[in-house]
């Protein structure tokens, strides 16, 4: 059944997620990639990059909804109230999501998980976003630059083609640094070949990251070797996107030294990258193995505490 | 959809007083000897701690709530993939994640009892001790109504055999819950047996005051280009719409056999039809699982589609309902 649009339901606190029939706006290609928009007042206000809206399709033989960062939030002008969402279709559900029509109803959950945490104090912020994970981070720099901090890009992916609206990271950053595998454009090779000497030419004091696992692990390691706070938005693959089913964990290091499985919809998407026990998280294949119980010594470590006192006063309460 | 359309029969509507409106149907039903304000319960595994939904709606207006599994130690549970999407459903392996029964007690039970949540704390071990040992940390404590004993784990002294397979392992389960507990005891069984009212006996001769039908059927799917099985486990439990039929059928199946039995079904709700159809079969209630991954107020809906639905149709009650299979 579905509900008129504009139907909401929810508690409607500043902080809880709702559930609204969304209508759609747009929905065009843009790259390899699909673009949607669609209007959603309610979820638009509470909404802070790093958070996700999860989807209801009506592809057959599909049941669940679909997990979707968000790319932009319009709040002024004749499309405020607006959500836009980045994708490539390499299932049904995305699939099916390519034949929406404006005007078509979506039924939507949002915003879930958690955002960005913003620095406390004017320090230059590098953005590091591969494919089409680099959609959220645009919507990142939109609230860093509003908030008078310098934003730095590095855009990757396998080749030109999927690199993700340079035009845009251009227009909201102080300098943007292009990566293709193939070198088809920008430098040849990966994020972290470039990350060292943008972050060095950006005086950067803080790392943001989103794209796939094994790309956010090398870009977290790099950042624990540079001594820089990370902070990544991860794509796990959900079955409820409100924490009710497990299904998203990932392993992350505890301050007691202890490896936890969180749910990365929950206390996700945006975590702490030198926390996750990436080593743990089998990235490149898809399987996670479950940590043993006993503490970790790296964890444990003055270092490691140094960094978590530097950190809590560079984030502020959380 | 089938559920929707459907013929009143005709001495239904001689037996039953009509209500004037929606509003006085009576939705609270009896649950050995517990009374609810209305048939809905969560499906354990499916809920977490309760303060997960509480964020789309207040949570203590189900029947009741079951929640996630409780172990005797704390669990990480199983390597990821966990999950598998199928043809109306899906593949869990998540292995029982769990912060064990001390911390449970510690941080979520309070917050429910507080909020005034009727609890049914759904307990699970790998031998008959470890459940013993829950259901002894369970007593006396705040908002706790019934204990539902997940059976649907491997037994380490039966080659990992699920206790529910084994009507004799079961018993054994049941027998050392029932000694310790103070509230009813509900056993969860499966329907991935050949005489599943032979293991209803054997639970209930053990000391089950209720039944909880039925736990998800054990498949398995395998990506056929690159070989993997979907879960990192292979193998998996499937629940959601596709299971329900089979759910049904083990209500009715149990309840001809034990018509004082009472029984919450748990299988592939998703609609107020499907609630209908276990209550007829023979529920007292009946939980919601997997459907809240896709909505989560579908519990929140189903109380009042069930007003509805009863009210448009003169049903006073939906205890009523009970056991109202007509035959051809």
């Amino acid at each position: 059944m579905v509900s008129p649009a504009g139907n909401v339901e929810g508690r409607r606190d500043a902080d809880t997620p709702v559930r609204a029939q969304c209508e759609v706006l747009t929905r065009r290609r843009e790259g390899v990639y699909w673009h949607l928009s669609f209007s959603a007042r309610e979820i638009a206000e509470r909404a802070r990059p790093g958070q996700f809206v999860n989807l209801a399709v009506d592809a057959p033989g599909t049941l669940l909804r679909r997990p979707f960062s968000i790319a932009k939030v319009s709040s002024k002008g004749p499309y405020a109230g607006t959500i836009d969402v980045v994708f490539d279709a390499h299932g049904p559900g995305t699939r099916w999501l390519t034949t929406v029509e404006p005007h078509d109803v979506l039924d939507v959950i949002g915003p879930l998980g958690t955002p960005f945490p913003l620095p406390q104090r004017k320090v230059p912020c590098l953005l590091v976003g591969g494919g089409y994970g680099t959609a959220p981070l645009l919507f990142l720099a939109d609230v860093l630059t509003r908030k008078g901090l310098r934003t730095d890009m590095i855009v990757g992916a396998a080749t030109r083609e999927r690199l993700f609206d340079i035009i845009e990271a251009k227009r909201s950053s102080a300098s943007v640094t292009l990566t293709t595998e193939d070198g088809s454009a920008g430098t040849q090779g990966r994020v972290t070949d470039v990350l060292d000497r943008v972050a060095t030419a950006s005086r950067t004091g803080v790392v943001y990251a989103c794209g796939p696992n094994p790309m956010l692990a090398a870009v977290s390691e790099r950042c624990r070797e540079l001594g820089l706070p990370v902070q990544v938005a991860v794509e796990e693959r959900m079955a409820c996107g409100i924490g009710v089913c497990f299904t998203c964990v990932l392993p992350m290091h505890t301050a007691d030294g202890s490896v936890r499985m969180v749910r990365s919809c929950l206390e996700g998407p945006v975590l702490d990258g030198a926390r996750v026990a990436w080593e743990q998280t089998g990235v490149g294949g898809t399987s996670v193995a479950i940590p043993p119980a006993a503490t970790s010594a790296a964890a444990t470590s003055a270092a490691d505490a140094q960094r978590r006192a530097r950190e809590r006063e560079l984030w502020g309460e959380r | 959809m089938s559920a929707e359309v459907r013929r009143v029969d005709a001495s239904e509507l001689a037996a039953r007083e009509v209500p004037e409106t929606e509003a006085e149907v009576d939705l609270a039903v009896d649950l050995a000897g517990i009374h609810l304000d209305n048939p809905i319960t969560t499906a354990s595994g499916c809920f977490a701690s309760g303060r997960e939904v509480d964020r789309f709606y207040d949570i203590t207006e189900l029947g009741a709530i079951v929640v996630k599994s409780i172990t005797r130690e704390p669990r990480q549970g199983l390597p990821t993939p966990r999950m598998a999407e199928t043809p109306a459903g899906m593949l869990n392996a998540i292995g029982l994640q769990n912060p064990g029964v001390e911390a449970w007690l510690e941080h979520d039970l309070p917050w429910l009892a507080e909020r005034g949540a009727k609890v049914i704390a759904s307990i699970a071990g790998t031998t008959p001790d470890d459940f013993r040992h829950v259901a002894r940390a369970l007593r006396r404590q705040p908002g706790i109504v019934a204990l539902e004993v997940n059976l649907s784990c491997p037994n380490v002294s039966h080659r990992g055999l699920v206790f529910a397979c084994s009507g004799p392992d079961s018993a054994e389960v049941i027998s050392a819950v029932h000694r310790e507990a103070e509230v009813p005891v509900l056993a969860k069984l499966t329907a991935d047996v050949t005489d599943l009212p032979g293991v209803a006996e054997q639970v209930v001769a053990a000391g089950a005051d209720g039944l909880t039908l039925i736990n998800t059927l054990l498949g398995m799917a395998i990506d056929p280009d690159t070989g993997h099985p979907e879960l990192a486990n292979t193998y998996g439990g499937l629940s959601g719409p596709a299971i329900r039929p089979v759910a049904v059928r083990a209500v009715h199946q149990v309840h001809q056999a034990l018509p004082d039995v009472p029984i919450i079904g748990c299988g592939g709700v998703r609609e107020v039809g499907d609630v209908i159809q276990f209550v007829r079969a023979g529920a007292s209630a009946v939980a919601v699982g997997t459907s809240t991954f896709v909505d989560p107020f579908v519990g929140q809906h189903l109380i009042g589609g069930l007003r509805r639905w009863l009210g448009e149709r003169g049903f006073a009650s939906i205890a009523e309902l009970r056991g109202a299979v007509q035959p051809w």
